[in-house]
């Protein structure tokens, strides 16, 4: 992107969306990391806290939607800018889910706030720091358009992906030994399964990020034979 | 010892297998340099066109685009002091060569300006047929006038009024008139520089729906400004900037992922 | 500047040009009304028809003199138009070389050469080796001095053909000359029409180059190589003869001449006018 486009009004609404897109990452990550204290911390009030970000966060989505049809109307972007747009389109959507995902989260921890607190999971923390960090690195790949960095993020779902089955057998042994356990275990399942969720959003973004640097869909890779 | 490897591409006497026929292209250009005076606007380029595809043709004022285009019908070496070197190619004979006739050559590859130019004095009929008439071929020219004003699409307009002067047409009619006088000589090419840079969008929007008519029975080449109308009308793009041919592919690929950083710049609008 | 003022300004500049235009029609209208009404009572059937009779009889016409300038005219527009206009043509189309500087300048020369220089060439050329006067000698004057604004005017007009037109005939695969005829010259035809038009009202009018070579004819001439008579050299004659009734025969003849090449050029500008119209 080093040589900026002759249509000076034209590069300032690029570089508007660019800005509204790295505000609403850090609003989602804002969210999630509200929303693990909430769990964490028993705090009502975090979780409240998360429920208005996340309002912030659906307004900047619509936000982020108008400039992007609008670009595309007047604009007619091509190349590198075209595949921005169309990738700020997808992404948004993404991160939109991430927010919800906290909400549920936040929702869990308001849940499990009316009963006496479980014994301390901590793989389940171990998840929520992993998806914040493959968030905070999809983000980042998308800001300087890396792609080896994006490149890990979706090699790492993987290890996500194992955290989680772990924590779940975890989860399923506490409820075995206890039935009473089996209300809270379950909504500590939830949980779990919103993080594992969120990390597959990050991945998204991360394919995405990497098919507007290079052009090229590293989606779905079985599925291109077909054709 | 080794004997040399059979040649790969035979421009020999023997004609091609029927299998390879389609991947023969129609128009190829090898190396191919032109110059006014000493000024030199086309450097070495390659390209070759398939048949029954539309190649466009972009990039800024003075990058050589239009003299690519007149040199296909030999248009380039009427201007004084005009020359050119390399291959140019169609069907695999080289039409630079000194035994092509270049008037026979432009019965082959007709051309579209970018203003209409009808023939002020001629009236529509006498336009469409004026590349029978002006060269003294008998035929049916009634016939051949419907045919092209038809396939120029522009047959329902005008066939009340044949004998009109050209001038009492629209731009955009006579445009397609234009066409119609060039496919009248049945060419094999049509060249199209900027058809519809002084054409209103509905004008243009015709043209560019002819223009795929066309590719039906011919192969285009069309110069253009304008990106968008590129990227709607043709196959295969080829950018040119100074005199070279920096990327050419699938139209596609080049508005949405081109390869060279100069192409992506000038299809971003990053220029000057 | 007030509004008032400007209003002002605006009309005294108007009327200082109707006053120009005044200024510069006076010596039209005279000559005009002269003319007319020196020459007008001379005019009749017989005048255009007859041959003059000698002083001290009455009747009789410039008959002779009418033919015999429509026929030096047409004879001089038939070796000077095609020469001026293939000029022309020729430099419009390869007037970018030697040969092509050339020519233009041989006609830049040409029109600035006297008319009377004209006539005494001719004069040496084919007067003196003919042994005669003859209507020949005088067209031959005549079209040297038609050649230069012809072939400058129809390179004007064949320049004037736009470009494009030209390719659009090229690209269909005709061939230069053909082109250049049927295509180039054929859309300046009207202004060439034009152009020649007033280029035979001009030798009309010309006297000088007949004086050496056409002579006068008190008969009527039947070919190309006698002397023949012509309006111009008729009506100067007359005019330097001491005698009234001729004066009297100049100045009709006058009146002939001028309805001549008013008749022509009105009809050039008619032409052009519908050729304007035959292109909308």
């Amino acid at each position: 992107m080093s040589p900026r486009h002759t249509d000076k009004g034209y590069e300032a609404e690029l570089s508007a969306l660019r800005n509204r897109l790295l505000e609403l990452g850090g609003k989602v990550e804002t969210e999630i990391a509200l929303g693990m204290r909430a769990l964490a911390e028993r705090d009502a009030a975090l979780a409240e806290d998360v429920m208005a970000t996340d309002r912030e966060v659906n307004r900047l989505e619509v936000q982020i939607d108008e400039a992007c049809r609008r670009l595309l109307a007047l604009r007619q972007p091509a190349a590198s800018d075209l595949r921005f747009i169309t990738t700020a389109l997808k992404i948004v959507v993404d991160l939109e889910r991430i927010g919800d995902l906290a909400v549920n989260i936040a929702e869990r921890a308001i849940d499990l706030n009316q009963s006496p607190p479980l014994r301390p999971i901590h793989d389940l923390t171990k998840l929520a720091l992993a998806c914040q960090s493959q968030l905070r690195k999809s983000l980042d790949a998308f800001v300087d358009g890396d792609t080896a960095k994006a490149e890990a993020v979706i090699k790492d779902d993987d290890l996500l992906d194992a955290l989680y089955h772990k924590l779940f057998n975890e989860l399923l042994g506490l409820m075995m030994e206890d039935p009473r356990n089996i209300r809270r275990a379950t909504s500590l399942m939830f949980v779990a399964k919103h993080l594992e969720r969120l990390g597959d959003h990050a991945t998204n973004v991360a394919e995405m990020v990497i098919f507007m640097v290079r052009g090229t869909d590293v989606r779905h890779p079985g599925s291109r034979a077909l054709k | 010892m080794i004997s040399a490897p059979p040649p790969v591409a035979s421009s020999g006497p023997h004609p091609a297998p029927a299998a390879s026929d389609t991947a023969r292209p129609k128009i190829e250009a090898i190396d191919l340099s032109a110059w006014y005076g000493t000024t030199h606007v086309l450097r070495n380029v390659s390209l070759s066109v398939p048949a029954n595809t539309v190649l466009a043709i972009i990039g800024p004022s003075g990058c050589g685009k239009s003299t690519f285009v007149r040199c296909l019908n030999r248009m380039h070496e009427l201007v004084p002091g005009a020359r050119q070197s390399g291959q140019l190619r169609i069907d695999g004979e080289d039409l630079l060569s000194r035994k092509v006739d270049p008037v026979d050559l432009r019965r082959r590859v007709g051309m579209v300006f970018q203003r209409p130019n009808p023939f002020p004095t001629l009236s529509i009929f006498d336009n469409v047929i004026a590349g029978f008439k002006l060269n003294g071929i008998r035929g049916d020219h009634a016939a051949v006038v419907e045919k092209s004003l038809r396939r120029a699409a522009l047959w329902d307009e005008v066939k009340d009024r044949l004998h009109a002067s050209a001038l009492s047409l629209s731009g955009g009619q006579q445009q397609r008139l234009c066409i119609a006088r060039a496919l009248a000589i049945e060419p094999e090419v049509l060249l199209m520089d900027e058809p519809a840079s002084a054409l209103d969008p509905i004008a243009t929007a015709k043209i560019e729906e002819l223009i795929h008519e066309l590719k039906q029975v011919l192969t285009v080449v069309i110069v253009t400004h304008n990106m968008q109308q590129a990227a709607r009308a043709s196959d295969r793009t080829a950018f040119f900037y100074m005199g070279e041919l920096i990327e050419h592919g699938d139209t596609e690929q080049i508005f949405t992922n081109p390869r060279e950083p100069r192409t992506e710049d000038y299809v971003t609008g990053k220029f000057g | 500047m007030s509004l008032a003022r400007r209003r002002f300004t605006s009309r005294a500049m108007t009327a200082l040009c109707g006053l120009a235009l005044l200024l510069a029609l006076l010596p039209l209208v005279s000559l005009l009304m002269l003319v007319i009404s020196r020459g007008a009572a001379g005019l009749s059937f017989d005048f255009l028809t007859q041959l003059p009779r000698p002083v001290g009889e009455s009747g009789g016409g410039v008959g002779n003199a009418i033919v015999g300038s429509l026929s030096i005219v047409a004879l001089a527009s038939l070796i000077g138009i095609p020469v001026g206009v293939g000029a022309g043509v020729y430099l419009a189309e390869n007037g970018d070389g030697r040969a092509g500087k050339l020519i233009r300048f041989t006609a830049e020369v040409l029109s600035g050469v006297p008319s009377i220089v004209v006539g005494i060439v001719a004069y040496g050329l084919f007067v003196v080796p003919m042994h005669h006067f003859s209507a020949l000698a005088g067209a031959v004057a005549l079209s040297v001095l038609m050649i230069p604004t012809l072939a400058r005017g129809t390179e004007e007009l064949v320049r004037l053909v736009p470009r494009t037109l030209r390719e659009a005939s090229l690209a269909l695969g005709i061939p230069e000359w053909k082109t250049a005829l049927r295509v180039v010259v054929r859309t300046a035809l009207p202004g060439i029409v034009t152009t020649a038009l007033l280029a035979i009202a001009r030798a009309l009018g010309e006297t000088a180059p007949l004086l050496f070579t056409a002579l006068n004819n008190q008969y009527w001439s039947h070919r190309p190589d006698e002397p023949t008579a012509s309006l111009t050299v008729q009506i100067f004659n007359d005019a330097v003869s001491p005698y009234d009734e001729l004066h009297a025969r100049a100045w009709s003849a006058a009146l002939v001449l001028l309805m001549l090449v008013g008749l022509l050029s009105i009809g050039a500008r008619l032409f052009a006018r519908l050729r304007a119209r035959g292109q909308r």
